[in-house]
């Protein structure tokens, strides 16, 4: 598998110049839920309406999650003081621990470093800037409302573009993986092969609803039916030197948009003043390259655990075995081959 | 905002509502601000918030009072500033009496006026005195404003909170803690308010309230300090300044009235009294230049600049009263641009009903908004109400550009009057407003060229020579240019102004809204200015253009002590440069550049020179902050608790239920519950409150035809507590019926703890959350109905505003009736409650002795309710 962290030379534009894998870093904690970041996505990306115009029953989200027709999609989660607390707890625990809790619980003393979301939070000559102790009690809340604007993760180990058999994923030379709609046959392997349920082909569909309609005044152009779609970052943007159209637009700078290294190094910079705060239920998500999927462009700061945003809590690339799979298979064809060839040799001695 | 240590956003959902500019509070956040939401719901601004505290819709006064008894109570009050920058020493008339003395009303209560005569609330005279007022500087004599400020509010305790306003007095306590903290020579506080405040029959008081406390704690006038009003859509805050309001012309210069400002100089002696201080003295000047800006050559010394032409006021003619005046078919015409009543005003039914009655009507807008098809397909044609064939109404529908397809300005929230380039001609037969009132008024003249008739001399003589650009568009900076100003004649005739103080009142200048003086200095476009951030200070003065003077803090004057020093350094923002001998600073300031602090007021001498070295308030007719206010307010010159029309809870802090002058508008299918305490009351147990989604924009036009807008919020809803869900059998996310004496609603419901109940009066009262975007009709991608159906038209006597925040209302599982049967359905629950046009319709509460105004037999107020668990320890 080609690890390009390994080969920053790999990263050259158009005119042959060195460019940074670029990322964003979503700071939920500051998010107002305006959801400007999905339709700002849709203006500019032309991606088209989706849903039945119908309540979803999911608090004030009625776009229901990441998709071929969704590229930002912002979460709606009510909680009550009970949760606040457990979050608060768990996100401390992190911190004792040395460590985020992802995965099961059992699987994580023994390999801390690996299954971090976060980088070597609290281990010694890390990025944490100050290990707080006794972190001061904030105004506690009886309730609260989180809000978060997920996007794709533009993974350093994609499992989408490792097993998309027409070459139509790509890597990018910001570090991004981009669908080219005019190579995408629509196979659907892609979809399979994304940990986080990002990547979906746009289908036709078979209900029609009110703007489907062709007689609608409200029809839309559909562009890329059948293929597969997903964030590219605003590829189109950033060969023009521009920001992203979700971080562009979002008003609070919850999106923020860069060099993903620095992205990471603000990132761990908020989580480190969130706790000194008494914040302590703020993690980071994807930010550790030792993650299953060698750690992700978009980072997040969650303010409880992942699965409460319906993000997996240790994704893992399905392809990640693949070089021992096919050591095996070399192994087994060697020794089939093997097998037979003394068959034949067997044979030929009667 | 971003410079504030606290904000408290109340009466605002500023995160929802106002999201780019809640950058400023998530930076302030950022910077360590705290920031407290007080709202009846949590929303996506308390979700961000540190605290959200729930209060009853409608007790704003409770809480905001008794914080400033705390504040006065505890000393926490900022002395110096009080002390020299507001009219706290002030006397005030021997003949005043407050509702502490007459059982809930001030004196000068009239029934025949409807309201007060104020003669009794102004300062008592000192012929002495320089400015002619009396004082006392120790601010002990009884009836100086201060110890009558401390009077009033005495009994807004944190008791009182607690049972008026359903807000437990730990919470109180934390409110008036981080209050007093943040409110010091080194700390500021900033409010911010909206719709929440002003959407109420007493909003204008609720504001008022808020500027006593910021005055008070001496947070007006300084950085991260001051009231944000928070204004809505892209130039509501443009909208009054250059205004769409029957009662102003730009500039807030008032409108002259029929039979009393006859002619120009009776209109200048009501106005601009030139026996006081502040800018208004000068108005004569800012009139002239406007009648020189609308009339040219036609305005002359000898006709009084052509006032002649301006129309008269005959009484109120607000969008309301307008609407009444429909039925009586006192109206022909009907010009509807930028907004939506159908589905955006109060009482959507009448709206509808009353359009019915019009001759022919002009719909300016994107898509055929319910505005332009109630005929064919609203609620009432359903009902059977109106039956389109007798509908003789007949409805023009003009298609408008958008704001990327034209050029102009927006005026924001902090008065910065930003610049819009047109990036795309609009597409097929929109055009901009610019255009089309540019062709209309071409047209009309064109029409009348030959008319000897005097009444269209007016139109005939208006400057009308805008030059346009081969689409016939007008050109936009040339209308920037006559707002501005400029010399009509003199060596610099046709020169842009620079300054409003460069107006006269001689004819030799022209300006079309003297406080936008100085955006087209030089000839140059200061709209369209944009450094960037990182290329010049905080203060961003090189950024747009802020009015008056391109000043960023109004009345900044008092960011300075008395002696013209910062109170603090870091809160410094404009001082006394001794050897400059004038004001400098980050801001233009906002007062006579040269006036040292140590100036006092000469006796004879008026208008601005008159102003103190200590009057920062330049506009005002003393130069001080107003704690009580002699005049401007009709509802009383100090912020007083009473009960929103219709409410379930009975007034506990006085023996008047209802603001006596609020206006009402007494009729048919504009009838009220009956308040707390009457028989039928039962009948609408629950208070609503209506608002706005991030996801839409107001009555939905420029998004329910929006299918990425659509789709993010698709369905009319309501939101209500577990409590409620349960007690009325209502299943999250299936029907609700929502009922009012107006008319009754379906709505999905969201069930959700960010609702609570609140108790108040000894009462737990239920509050419903209804989103007003949705509107009945076939045009818009998603429909649904209005919640606007539901509301009354009762007003703020002051700004003629609808009370759509704290309204009574009946909720019942399942969809609303369909054709006639839902008007039976209504007819059935105002007859249960004994409704009649003149339910809720009495100013006075209780029979009084009209000498002296007391209450015969005053009731025994009940005693506040105190929650256990709640108490302070």
């Amino acid at each position: 598998m080609f690890d390009f962290r390994e080969k920053p030379g790999q990263l050259i534009d158009a005119h042959g110049q060195d460019t940074e894998r670029k990322g964003f870093f979503t700071d939920t904690s500051i998010c107002i839920g305006c959801k400007a970041c999905e339709v700002a996505c849709k203006e500019w990306n032309q991606v088209p309406m989706e849903g039945n115009l119908e309540l979803l029953e999911s608090s004030y989200d009625n776009t229901g999650g990441l998709g071929a027709n969704t590229w930002r999609h912002v979460a709606f989660i009510e909680q009550d003081e009970e949760q606040i607390e457990k979050a608060r707890d768990s996100g401390q625990k992190l911190i004792s621990l040395g460590m985020p809790s992802i995965g099961a619980p059992e699987t994580r003393e023994k390999d801390t470093a690996k299954h971090i979301g976060m980088p070597e939070f609290g281990s010694p000559g890390t990025r944490i800037k100050e290990k707080v102790d006794n972190p001061p009690n904030p105004d506690t809340p009886e309730f609260r409302w989180l809000m978060s604007s997920d996007v794709c993760k533009h993974c350093t180990f994609a499992g989408c573009l490792d097993v998309c058999p027409t070459g139509a994923l790509y890597r990018t030379e910001y570090g991004t993986v981009v669908v080219q709609d005019d190579i995408c046959n629509g196979c659907g392997t892609c979809v399979a092969g994304c940990p986080f349920g990002v990547i979906e082909r746009r289908d036709t569909g078979t209900i029609h609803t009110k703007p489907d309609r062709v007689d609608s005044r409200y029809a839309m152009d559909v562009k890329h039916e059948g293929t597969a779609n997903k964030c590219t970052l605003c590829y189109d943007r950033l060969v023009d030197d521009q920001v992203p159209a979700c971080a562009q637009t979002c008003p609070t700078t919850s999106i923020k948009f860069g060099n993903q290294s620095e992205m990471v190094e603000s990132a761990v910079e908020r989580v480190t003043t969130m706790h000194a705060q008494g914040s302590t239920e703020a993690r980071l998500y994807g930010a550790n390259t030792n993650d299953g999927v060698g750690g992700i462009g978009s980072v997040f700061l969650l303010l409880d655990e992942p699965e409460v945003y319906g993000l997996p809590p240790d994704p893992q690339v399905p392809t990640k075995d693949l070089p021992q799979m096919y050591k095996k298979v070399g192994i087994a064809a060697a020794g089939m081959l093997a097998a037979a060839a003394t068959a034949f040799v067997g044979a030929r001695k009667k | 905002m971003a410079n504030a240590d606290l904000i408290v956003i109340q009466g605002s959902n500023m995160a929802e509502c106002h999201p780019v500019g809640f950058q400023w509070v998530t930076e302030a956040k950022q910077r360590g601000a705290k920031v407290i939401h007080v709202d009846p719901r949590f929303t996506r601004t308390s979700a961000v918030a540190d605290k959200h505290i729930t209060i009853r819709a409608g007790s704003d006064i409770v809480l905001l009072g008794a914080l400033i008894n705390h504040m006065i109570e505890n000393e926490l009050w900022f002395k110096e500033y009080v002390t020299h920058y507001t009219n706290a020493a002030h006397l005030i008339s021997e003949g005043y009496s407050g509702p502490e003395d007459l059982d809930g009303l001030f004196s000068g209560y009239d029934d025949d006026l409807q309201g007060y005569n104020n003669e009794t609330w102004q300062y008592e005279k000192d012929p002495e005195a320089a400015d002619g007022i009396a004082k006392d500087m120790t601010l002990q004599h009884p009836r100086s404003v201060f110890q009558i400020l401390k009077r009033h509010y005495s009994r807004y305790t944190p008791e009182a909170v607690e049972d008026m306003a359903g807000i437990s007095q730990k919470d109180f306590k934390y409110l008036a803690d981080a209050f007093a903290e943040n409110s010091t020579r080194d700390k500021t506080t900033c409010v911010a308010y909206a719709l929440g405040w002003t959407q109420h029959s007493m909003g204008s008081q609720f504001i008022r309230t808020a500027a006593i406390l910021q005055l008070l704690m001496g947070n007006m006038g300084r950085p991260g300090g001051g009231i944000m009003a928070l204004r809505g859509h892209a130039t509501i805050q443009g909208s009054t300044d250059i205004p769409t309001l029957f009662n102003l012309l730009p500039g807030y210069l008032p409108f002259p009235v029929a039979g009393k400002h006859d002619t120009l100089q009776d209109y200048f002696d009501e106005a601009f009294p030139q026996d006081q201080k502040g800018f208004w003295h000068n108005g004569n000047a800012y009139m002239i230049s406007l009648l020189k800006a609308w009339f040219g050559d036609a305005a002359t010394a000898e006709n009084d600049y052509a006032y002649h032409y301006l129309p008269r006021l005959t009484g109120a003619h607000g969008t309301y009263q307008t609407l009444m005046r429909m039925f009586d078919k006192g109206v022909d015409g009907y010009f509807v641009l930028g907004q939506n009543p159908a589905v955006g005003s109060a009482n959507g039914r009448m709206q509808r009903m009353g359009m019915a009655n019009l001759k022919w009507m002009v719909v300016r807008d994107f898509q055929q908004i319910e505005t332009a098809t109630w005929w064919r397909d609203g609620p009432e044609i359903q009902t059977g109400e109106l039956k389109t064939e007798e509908i003789d109404t007949e409805v023009f529908f003009m298609p408008a550009a958008n704001h990327t397809e034209k050029a102009g300005t927006f005026t924001q929230t902090q008065r910065l009057v930003q610049w819009r380039h047109q990036a795309v001609t609009p597409p097929g037969d929109a055009r901009s407003e610019l255009e089309f009132f540019h062709e209309l008024g071409k047209r009309l003249r064109e029409r009348l060229k030959d008319s000897t008739d005097p009444r269209d001399r007016p139109l005939l003589d208006m400057t009308w020579d805008y030059p346009v650009d081969e689409h016939g568009e007008p050109d936009a900076e040339a209308v920037m240019k006559e707002i501005n100003g400029y010399y009509t004649s003199g060596p610099d005739a046709g020169k842009p102004l620079d300054n409003f103080n460069q107006m006269k009142p001689d004819g030799s200048t022209a300006g079309g809204c003297w406080i936008y003086t100085g955006v087209y200095a030089g000839g140059v476009n200061r709209a369209a200015l944009r450094v960037p951030g990182d290329k010049q200070d905080e203060m961003a003065n090189k950024w747009a253009w802020a009015w008056p003077a391109n000043r960023r803090i109004l009345y900044n004057r008092a960011s300075a002590d008395p002696e013209g020093k910062p109170w603090s350094e870091r809160k410094k923002l404009i001082w006394w440069d001794e050897d400059e001998t004038k004001w400098v600073g980050n801001d233009t300031p906002d007062f006579p550049i040269d006036r040292a602090p140590n100036a006092k007021t000469q006796k004879g001498i008026f208008g601005p020179d008159a102003l103190a070295g200590d009057d920062p308030f330049i506009m005002q007719t003393d130069g001080k902050g107003w704690l009580f206010a002699p005049m401007g307010m009709k509802d009383g010159p100090l912020p007083t608790h009473y009960e929103p029309a219709e409410s379930p809870v009975s007034n506990s802090l006085y023996p008047q239920q209802e603001s006596p002058s609020r206006l009402l508008i007494t009729a048919e299918g504009n009838q009220l519950a009956p308040a707390s305490g009457n028989p039928g009351s039962e009948v609408f147990p629950h208070v609503f409150t209506t608002y706005r989604l991030t996801e839409h924009h107001t009555a939905g036009g420029m998004s329910r035809f929006l299918p990425y807008l659509s789709e993010l919020q698709p369905e009319m809803f309501c939101e209500v507590s577990e409590e409620l869900a349960e007690e009325f059998g209502l299943e999250p996310y299936g029907w609700a019926t929502i009922i009012s004496p107006r008319g009754a609603i379906e709505a999905r419901v969201l069930v959700t703890q960010r609702m609570k109940p609140v108790r108040a009066g000894g009462k737990t009262i239920h509050q419903i959350g209804l989103p007003y975007h949705w509107g009945v009709g076939k045009e818009a991608l998603i429909t649904g109905d209005g919640a606007n159906d539901l509301l009354g038209m009762t007003l703020d006597p002051n700004v003629f505003i609808q009370s759509a925040k704290a309204v009574a209302c009946a909720i019942q599982p399942g969809r609303r009736p369909r054709g006639e049967a839902l008007v039976e359905f209504v007819n059935d629950y105002r007859d249960r409650a004994g409704i009649t046009p003149m339910t809720g319709q009495s100013r006075l509460t209780y029979e009084r002795d009209p000498e002296t105004m007391k209450i015969a037999e005053p009731p025994t107020l009940s005693e506040p309710e105190h929650h256990e668990g709640d108490k302070l320890v």
